[in-house]
């Protein structure tokens, strides 16, 4: 099993490239930053790696990429052929028969495999599993040929019903095999055995469309670490926030979609764990979005299935990941009946906020944060740009919003704000209020550069308890690829009455797949103290098509796994009557799914690696005052220079704390105080 | 250009603020009840919606972005007759919700079950909130209610008025009693009606929670505010358009009882900020079930008109500048108990017809037309226990070409939203095999930017007790048109296959009763959308894409396009260049 002695997380983002490292033998903790280098992220990637001395002389390194989401959102993945049943070669061309939007009809939609890339054999399974008609080889190898003669890259098996029985399916993979040159081959029973051809052809297609694209990139970074002499575990972040092997990842690229902001949330929920908090909001305020995450228990939330652009569906578990378009780089306006709204068009950083002085007019989020002296114009956060033009950015607010709504430019300013703050507050009530939490427990952590800015006033808007914002809020994806837990999750289609349910048969399925995702983690390489294997069941009412998630209590152990129809129902009536209230007994009640999920726990990180170093003093990080405008006055607020502040010391708003990399602002009525890990914990004052 | 300040001395901020808490509280209700509902109509084709009414109006202040598009525009009737009910017996508490589906108050068809709840703010009546959905089955001579061949409303199933099935909180049995026994699937509707109640009880939880939160007065006056915000929107819009008089008029097949063709005909005029749409010219009441209601009429307008005006939002103020002249001597505003059931194939070749007019004020708004019919196919049969079982779904089509690109291939229709059940959930549940689930070769309308491709559907009947099926469909004699010197896209098509061969209804697209045995074969072709702009100077290369694609016959591609190529895409320029030069001239 291998050492890891000297850890490095690395996050690749759109802009920068971030990475933590940690030294178990001497408890050091250090961070790096470098620009990332689109099209060849490779080159950031080593660059940053460099930080912390020869690659030779660290044991793992776990990672978080971006280049999946990229290829997807851009279309720049491998030119794929897909191979159906006769009749279902449109599978994902015609998807759920949906449109772009509910008010109007204009768009279209090209899927990521053109119409000729799609063959279709003879072949047919039914939908309680029977075989039709077999598969004929002679046909398949025909379909091989001809894509491969086109020019396909990639290939995937989609054949109607293989979730009820995969044989045909096996059948075209062994003939695939024989023929494709590469490895890139995928088979929807491979990918997802769960009704649904539509998702499960989209999810197969796409895992397809990034097999080359991911390999190439894993290759080159594997190569480039090996040229370095390193000699360590290499692993990569999945969207479901748990860590897997690259020849997984080679496998399966398409669970690395989200595999950057999974880490985000891993490690905040593992800062917030340690800080004393168990339920979260995670708030990551990007140029163009932002992106929430609830943490209950714990334990992050994960969505069964995600969308990504219109008809491009992944279904696969990922961290949870609730997105709306209000981000630094929004842009505020007055529409034409008289609304002040903020996003969704965005300056995004190029041309960015009017105050970067690269070409946009139209004011932003951010520039009302620098006209309000929230952000410190001679300081700009990332070091790319000497200083901000407030005096650009006012005149633009005057123009746009103050103007038009008979505003000062301060008050238009903090209208934007506060705008923007309903916005992300609207996000934050979709994932708590929503979803049955309530918010009076939850703790916002923003990370990423701007959601410090706005934290306060969540707390406020939403009725939040308050706001624990990590000392490195930058690195926090980085930091979770060094906390992730090993993952492996499996789904299968069930289709079981409860009533009779032949208990003992289902739990010997569970204990087969169990063990089948234990091998999985087990082989995964990285040194782990204990592996879970829990199981969850999709359920819902005879007739209904949505399903409740139903959490199991049971286990699986040496023995197996033990299980009774008393034990699921009281589960099923506990899930669905926290979702909807109402129960519906005398109905009859069906098993759709079975989840499997094993994880592989990592050794304990201790997070006071990151703390503030011995002899830091409050007096000697303040920075003296600034004039800050909060609710229709100016008022002189307390700077600090965030990072130089001891454990323990306690600031009133209105203050405002900078560092590198983040700005947090203390509300009037709000405080702030640095616990020992060097958060701090931000609350209504009482 | 900027808008008037809010009423009611409300800040800017706080409007813009509640502006989203309200909307998010209606996509709430929405989404809670796509997640509890039983059947898929709802579930997975979202076929309801939600939101809150005016007081003493019903007019529509706030609706979820999800919703239905045509029940957002025909609630405010549905709550305007729970209103007069109460006018006129009295008696409101907190903890009524009233009941019903009659199409005549409040619009649609049968299926649509209305449930109206006043919102109580210290014992008075500050709002009502309203949940409409689609039920599966209410009744009637066909299952899912979809009946060709009705002549009174009395065969399309039971019709339930206003009733209060809660009396100040408790439950009528009685009614639920008489609902289930009208039914031939009880417990789908059962599930339903309690996801509605899911729905409603969360919004009455969650306004109250707004309310406590702003004050009554802050929010009412952010209600108006958003009416006269919609209103400033759409009188902006008209007011662009060329002021004058135009014309459009598209046909339905027939009525499923009459075998001939009805007339929309519309008049549409712009003057200043205000538009008249007037569709007096239109064909008289008709014995088959595509009659309409005056209520459901409007609402098929403002789709229309929300589809061109996307930025307008979803409240009553949009249809103030408006006038309809939607008199009973049409099919457009039919009274009781002329026979609704086929209502869809009406209003969407009444939003065409809209589509139609406002192309030629303003082309570089319109899109072709969408294939306009929903194809509410039942196939039914009993399983060897003797349970029933029933499918039943609509079927997809092509979306109109646009002037920014071609149009969408295999979409829903515009008054819906609705996604369709896989091949496989429909397998899984019922004794049918899908053997083609495919695009449609040459079903788009030939433009500049074409129609989107329809689609072919064909089932396998499996239960060795057979089945029979039943279609209302359209668009079998008048095809999609083409806009801005586009083409139209292909007719639909319906044709079953038995032991004595192949045979097609000769209505075109509505029959029922038609018995199939194990092994028997249905197949549907749906139409494209039409195209828009002269598909002669469509690029070579976007006709050469679709013939490689084997969506384009080389036939259809010289006859439509004037693009000699061959079926493996190779285009010959020379003769290209010859046909083309000789079509334009």
């Amino acid at each position: 099993m291998t050492r890891s002695a000297r850890l490095v997380g690395v996050d690749v983002g759109g802009t920068f490239t971030d990475l933590a490292c940690f030294d178990a033998e001497t408890g050091l903790f250090r961070t790096a930053k470098v620009p990332s280098n689109r099209g060849d992220e490779a080159v950031g990637f080593m660059g940053g790696l460099g930080a912390f001395g020869a690659p030779a002389a660290l044991d793992a390194i776990v990672h978080g990429t971006t280049v999946g989401t990229n290829a997807l959102l851009e279309r720049k993945g491998a030119r794929i052929g897909i191979i159906t049943t006769a009749g279902f070669r449109d599978v994902i061309e015609m998807r759920r028969r949906d449109r772009p939007q509910t008010w109007g009809l204009w768009g279209d939609f090209e899927p990521v495999a053109p119409r000729d890339f799609r063959l279709e054999v003879p072949e047919r399974v039914l939908a309680d599993g029977t075989i039709r008609q077999a598969l004929d080889p002679a046909a398949m190898r025909a379909a091989c040929a001809r894509l491969l003669a086109l020019g396909a890259e990639a290939l995937a098996i989609v054949f109607i019903n293989a979730y009820a029985n995969p044989a045909n399916e096996k059948a075209a993979l062994a003939v695939a095999r024989e023929i494709w040159p590469n490895p890139h081959v995928t088979a929807s029973h491979e990918i997802l055995p769960e009704i649904r051809e539509f998702e499960r052809s989209s999810t197969t297609a796409l895992n397809a469309y990034l097999q080359p694209v991911v390999a190439s990139y894993l290759g080159k970074l594997e190569d480039a670490l090996a040229q370095a002499g390193f000699g360590g575990s290499f692993h990569i972040v999945q969207s479901n926030g748990g860590v897997m092997s690259t020849a997984a990842a080679r496998a399966f690229p398409v669970r690395t979609a989200l595999s950057g902001p999974a880490a985000g949330v891993i490690a905040a929920a593992a800062i917030a764990r340690a800080a004393g908090f168990t339920d979260i909001i995670t708030g990551d305020l990007g140029g163009t979005s932002f992106d929430v995450s609830l943490v209950a228990g714990g334990e992050a939330a994960l969505a069964a299935q995600t969308t990504i652009d219109f008809g491009l569906v992944i279904r696969n578990p990922m961290i949870e990941i609730t997105t709306i378009g209000a981000g630094g780089g929004s842009i505020a306006h007055v529409d034409r009946g008289g609304l002040l709204a903020v996003g969704p068009e965005s300056a995004g950083s190029r041309p960015g906020p009017v105050a970067y002085g690269q070409g946009n007019s139209r004011p932003t989020l951010t520039d009302a944060n620098i006209v309000l002296g929230r952000i410190n114009a001679e300081r700009p956060i990332g070091g790319a740009l000497q200083r901000l033009d407030s005096e650009a950015a006012a005149a633009a607010i005057a123009t746009a919003i103050g103007a038009p709504l008979g505003l000062t430019v301060e008050d238009a300013a903090e209208a934007i704000i506060r705008v923007a703050n309903a916005r992300m507050a609207g996000a934050i009530r979709l994932v708590s209020i929503e979803r049955g939490h309530d918010p009076a427990k939850f703790t916002i952590l923003p990370f990423g550069g701007g959601g410090a800015l706005h934290v306060g006033a969540l707390i406020r808007e939403v009725g939040l308890r308050g706001a624990l914002v990590p000392r490195y809020p930058g690195i926090t994806s980085a930091l979770g690829c060094l906390i992730a837990d090993i993952r492996h999750d499996a789904v299968e289609t069930v289709n079981l009455e409860l009533d009779g349910l032949d208990a003992a048969a289902l739990a010997a399925r569970m204990a087969t797949t169990g063990r089948m995702t234990r091998q999985v983690v087990a082989q995964a390489g990285l040194p782990i103290t204990e592996i879970e294997v829990g199981f969850a069941l999709d359920m819902h009412y005879l007739g209904q098509t949505h399903t409740v998630a139903v959490p199991l209590p049971a286990r699986l152990d040496a023995a197996g796994v033990t299980l009774d129809i008393g034990m699921v129902r009281a589960a099923f009536e506990a899930a669905y009557h926290a979702a909807f209230s109402r129960l519906l007994p005398g109905l009859p009640v069906r098993i759709v799914n079975l989840r499997t999920t094993a994880t592989g726990r990592r050794p304990p990180f201790d997070l006071m690696a990151l703390a503030p170093p011995a002899g830091a003093s409050l007096a000697a990080a303040g920075r003296g005052t600034r004039p800050v405008y909060f609710g229709g006055e100016w008022r002189e607020a307390a700077i600090f220079e965030r990072l130089d502040l001891p454990p323990g010391a306690v600031i009133p708003g209105p203050a405002i704390l900078e560092q590198p990399d983040a700005t947090i602002v203390v509300d009037p009525g709000l405080v702030v105080r640095v616990d020992a890990f060097g958060n701090l914990l931000m609350e209504r004052l009482p | 250009m900027t808008g008037p300040a809010p009423a009611h001395g409300l800040d800017p901020v706080t409007f813009a603020i509640l502006t989203g808490r309200l909307e998010q509280i209606a996509d709430e209700m929405d989404a809670t009840l796509y997640r509890s509902a039983f059947n898929p109509i709802i579930a997975e084709a979202r076929d309801a919606c939600h939101g809150l009414y005016h007081a003493e109006s019903g007019a529509t202040l706030v609706q979820g972005q999800k919703g239905l598009p045509i029940f957002v525009g025909a609630m405010a009737f549905a709550v305007r007759a729970v209103i007069d009910r109460v006018a006129r017996e009295g008696g409101l508490a907190a903890g009524d919700t009233f009941l019903f589906n009659d199409p005549y108050l409040g619009g649609t068809h049968l299926n649509d079950f209305r449930l109206v709840r006043p919102l109580m703010r210290e014992g008075r009546l500050f709002a009502w909130l309203a949940s409409v959905g689609h039920w599966l089955d209410i009744g009637g001579n066909v299952p899912g209610g979809y009946n060709p061949s009705a002549t009174e409303s009395f065969q399309e199933g039971v019709t339930i008025p206003p009733v209060r099935l809660f009396r100040a909180g408790v439950l009528q049995q009685d009614i639920v009693d008489i609902l289930a026994a009208n039914s031939r699937v009880p417990r789908s509707n059962w599930g339903d009606l309690n996801g509605q109640l899911n729905a409603l009880d969360l919004g009455e939880r969650r306004f109250h929670a707004l309310l406590d939160e702003y004050g009554d007065a802050t929010v009412a006056a952010a209600l108006d505010a958003a009416t006269a915000r919609a209103e400033a929107l759409m009188r902006a819009h008209i007011a662009a358009l060329p002021d004058g008089t135009y014309r459009f008029e598209d046909h339905l097949d027939n009525d499923g009882i009459v075998d001939a063709p009805l007339t929309i005909a519309l008049d549409l005029t712009i003057a200043g900020e205000t538009m008249r749409l007037d569709f007096s010219r239109s064909s008289p009441p008709c014995r088959g079930p595509v009659n309409i209601a005056r209520s459901t009429a409007v609402a098929a307008c403002y789709v229309a008109l929300k589809h061109v005006f996307t930025d307008v939002p979803a409240n009553a103020g949009c249809l103030n500048p408006i006038r309809f002249e939607i008199p009973d001597t049409t099919f457009l505003g039919a009274a009781a108990p002329r026979p609704v059931a086929g209502y869809t194939e009406t209003i969407l070749r009444m939003i065409g017809v809209v589509f139609g007019a406002l192309a030629a004020a303003a082309p570089e708004r319109a899109t072709g037309a969408p294939f306009g019919t929903i194809n509410a196919l039942s196939v039914a049969g009993h399983r060897p226990d003797g349970q029933r079982w029933v499918l039943f779904s609509f079927f997809g089509g092509g979306l109109g070409g646009s002037p920014a690109s071609d149009g969408l291939n295999h979409a829903n229709n515009p008054i819906s939203t609705a996604t369709m059940p896989p091949a496989e959930i429909l397998e899984a549940a019922h004794p049918v095999m899908v053997t083609e689930w495919a695009l449609r070769p040459d079903s788009a309308g030939p433009g500049r930017n074409r129609g989107g491709f329809g689609a072919c559907y064909a089932f396998e009947i499996l239960d060795p007790g057979g089945a029979e099926a039943a279609l209302l469909g359209e668009r079998g004699r008048f095809a999609p048109f083409g806009v801005a010197g586009g083409g139209a896209g292909a007719l639909n098509r319906f044709a079953w296959q038995d032991g004595a061969g192949a045979h097609a209804p000769p209505m075109a697209s509505k029959i029922t009763g038609i018995r199939l045995g194990r092994g028997d074969r249905l197949r549907l072709e749906t139409p494209g959308g039409g195209g828009w702009g002269d598909p002669l100077t469509r690029p070579e290369e976007a006709v050469a894409r679709d013939v490689r694609r084997g969506l384009l016959t080389p036939a259809a591609a010289r006859r439509d396009y004037g693009v000699a190529i061959d079926a493996a895409g190779t285009v010959d320029a020379a003769a290209t260049a010859a046909l083309r030069a000789g079509r334009s001239a």
